[in-house]
């Protein structure tokens, strides 16, 4: 299906080639993410919502008086295949680049990017950054063409740790996490925030497991078992989350469960009755928050959402168009470089608070909030778990807000401006 | 102990999961000499329809129909694809079924979606079994122990105590001298092969909701079936047996253990620092390394044992 939808892309490409004056007419946004393989669910997902929001945008004219398109790239999380896509979004001329499965794809890319505009005056490229958390993208390898609309792991470790800090049940913890960049960066953010919030606590196991490769973490559960710990941290996503949450139920493992990814993509699914009141998220979003002005987008999304991807799940995607849209108005240009200078240091009012791109990393600054899965309030859960999660019958209850001056955290960044 | 026990439980239900699957797929080489890689995808397939199945009907119906469901279409791809593609050697079979696992899996996205799906545990077997004293032993573990074993042990008379597998096994070395007595042997080959895809169905049901029925699964367990298949000697039933049990346990405890080489050196009075050459890999624990040990395993027998540990033919 993939690669008919991919043909039908490079089709639609030779299509605009052929007929020139429609070009103009169209900024389009390269895709890069997973869209076959075992994560081709999580690419799915924000195609999906993407996709949704050009469709919006469009019906109300677009921007600038042009249609914006998403094409759709295949880059089956590896990093190598992520640049041949770069490749052909080079020669497409597409000017823009949207990705967020792996920081491991993300730091690849944002290289990739970063030198091509170097070397290419005039054709610049810019990346937009819709989940790649790894830290080090907005500090010791920041660029000026990358733009991060998600919060980066120390940021949510520090919004998570927050939470965590005021339960004083808790006095030992175990971490466990993906063996790659961003699972190491969860891990060392979260060994030294739980030193500074609450040096009582003590962390009793700091384990790393290969991405996507394990299918029985029982053994693990029975290890996290013999700690003792009474929370066990994780940065896990996909299936590597939810089959830890599964197989700790299994054993009857009694701990809460602090998370970075439980929120989507098939885990409440899997993780079904096991999660209620144990897992706690942390994210800018979810679809039950107080004041909730993004709750009509949401809906409408819902209502049109393919089969595989019922939940509206990337609030940051909805912050980083309508930001990049603002851009292009403020540039009266969509030219790139352009667009780059009026996105940096741009502060708007999203949906739920202030969002901030801040111009020394091109890290966004915004609220996130804490939640736990909750049977929901058709399962007899509190009244506040209105909407669930997959039809899974868990939903998410907000535990905290944390507001985005809290979790900012100082930059290392030396920016070059072209 | 309880780590001990629990590990060696689990060791052992992982172990006879992967005998589930790989059963399968060293039958239908010890008998075509066709290695399927589509083996993994109608396990796949046994746990979609199952979660199919017992949406409508419940878990017990999808547990017998399921495999049967399975393993027909693992017939008719005998009947109407391999035999085809049989005249043109190894080689066409090896490409078709390579092919046919991507055909699967686009098959499993078109029907089902990308996301994994909601396939649970039923009501009735969930919840601990046991306490291996503080750990439950969840039912669900249990059950799948008893029906691999029951499974195991139904193969095994069902190739050495009936007609049918007399006439299997007498095809495995004689298939001309067999075919000679009058038996239809393309029949045995199919029904050879549909029973080994409804193995894999099986395992399908039973593994798709105590782990997550998604079209990655597929691909998931693909390589660890290939390496049992190789460490118990190709074609060998026992062998594959031992060589699940072997793998299944190798992976478990290596999990639950912290040693690194380092400390192994630091036994015999030698440190390493951070300054002796390769330091990192020294210090990899061996929890870090599990995933990759069954694969360690497998070239350290192809290297020494090519025939596996009970196979009984080279390469």
């Amino acid at each position: 299906m993939i690669k008919r939808a991919l043909s039908t892309a490079a089709f639609a490409a030779a299509a605009a080639l052929a007929a020139a004056g429609a070009w103009a007419e169209t900024i389009r946004i390269a895709y890069i993410d997973p869209l076959s393989g075992p994560f081709a669910n999580t690419g799915a997902q924000g195609l999906a919502e993407f996709q949704f929001y050009a469709q919006q945008l469009n019906k109300k004219g677009g921007v600038l008086g042009k249609k914006l398109e998403i094409v759709p790239f295949d880059n089956k999380v590896s990093p190598q295949e992520s640049l041949n896509q770069l490749k052909r979004v080079q020669d497409e001329g597409i000017r823009y680049v949207t990705q967020g499965n792996s920081s491991a794809v993300a730091l690849a890319l944002s290289d990739a990017v970063a030198k091509y505009n170097e070397r290419n005056p005039g054709k610049e490229i810019v990346y937009l950054n819709y989940a790649a958390v790894d830290p080090a993208l907005t500090n010791d390898k920041c660029s000026f063409w990358h733009f991060r609309f998600d919060a980066a792991a120390d940021m949510k470790m520090e919004a998570l740790t927050a939470v965590m800090a005021k339960d004083k049940s808790i006095t030992k913890v175990y971490i466990i996490n993906q063996d790659y960049s961003f699972g190491h960066a969860v891990a060392d953010s979260a060994v030294a925030l739980l030193k500074r919030k609450r040096p009582d606590v003590q962390v009793v196991g700091n384990e790393f497991h290969p991405l996507g490769k394990v299918k029985d973490f029982a053994p693990y559960v029975a290890k996290i078992k013999a700690s003792g710990a009474q929370a066990v941290i994780t940065g896990n996503w996909g299936n590597d989350m939810s089959l830890l949450v599964k197989a700790g139920k299994e054993a009857g493992l009694n701990v809460d469960w602090y998370t970075f990814y439980a929120g989507g993509l098939g885990t409440p699914t899997a993780m079904g009755e096991a999660a209620a009141g144990r897992v706690k998220i942390v994210a800018e979003y979810h679809s039950n928050v107080a004041n909730n002005k993004a709750a009509a987008w949401d809906a409408a999304y819902r209502k049109q959402a393919p089969k595989g991807n019922p939940d509206f799940y990337y609030l940051r995607g909805k912050n980083m168009f309508d930001m990049l849209v603002a851009a292009m108005n403020q540039a009266k240009s969509d030219d790139p470089k352009k667009v780059a200078y009026a996105l940096e240091g741009m502060k708007t009012q999203g949906d739920l608070g202030e969002l901030e791109m801040r111009k020394t990393d091109h890290q966004l600054i915004q609220p996130l909030y804490v939640f736990t899965l909750q049977k929901s309030a058709a399962h007899g859960g509190p009244k506040e778990a209105k909407i669930d999660m997959e039809h899974s019958g868990l939903a998410p209850v907000t535990d905290a807000r944390v507001e985005g001056y809290v979790t900012a955290t100082p930059t290392s960044c030396q920016m070059k401006r072209p | 102990m309880e780590f001990f026990v629990v590990q060696l439980l689990n060791g052992i239900s992982y172990g006879l999961l992967l005998f589930m699957l790989s059963s399968g797929l060293t039958l239908v080489f010890s008998l075509m000499g066709v290695l399927n890689f589509a083996h993994a995808s109608f396990y796949m397939l046994g746990a979609y329809f199952a979660f199919q199945i017992s949406t409508r009907i419940g878990f017990y119906p999808a547990l017998v129909a399921a495999p049967l469901l399975v393993g027909g279409i693992g017939m008719l791809v005998e009947r109407y694809g391999l035999r085809t593609v049989h005249r043109y050697g190894h080689v066409a079979e090896l490409l078709f079924t390579f092919g046919l696992a991507y055909l699967i899996e686009e098959a499993v996205h078109l029907v089902w979606g990308r996301a994994a799906v909601e396939y649970r545990i039923p009501p009735s077997l969930e919840g601990p079994l046991f306490a291996v004293f503080t750990s439950q032993y969840p039912i669900y573990r249990g059950f799948m122990m008893l029906v691999s074993v029951a499974m195991l042990v139904s193969i095994w008379l069902a190739l050495t105590r009936t007609r049918i597998g007399l006439v299997i096994q007498a095809a495995l070395s004689h298939p001309q001298t067999v075919e000679a007595l009058g038996h239809n042997v393309p029949r045995v080959f199919m029904l050879v092969f549909g029973g080994g895809a409804a193995l894999a169905g099986l395992a399908g049901v039973i593994g798709g909701n105590a782990f997550v029925t998604e079209p990655g699964m597929a691909a998931a367990v693909g390589p660890i079936i290939f390496v049992v298949v190789v460490v118990g000697g190709m074609g060998s039933l026992a062998g594959a047996f031992v060589a699940s049990l072997l793998i299944g346990c190798l992976q478990t405890f290596s999990v639950g253990l912290d040693w690194t080489l380092a400390g192994l050196f630091a036994r015999f009075g030698w440190r390493v620092t951070a300054d002796t050459p390769l330091a990192s890999l020294w210090s990899i624990p061996l929890a870090q390394a599990a995933p990759v040990l069954p694969y360690l395993l497998m070239v350290l027998i192809l290297i020494f044992r090519p025939r596996g540990l009970l196979g009984t033919r080279e390469g």
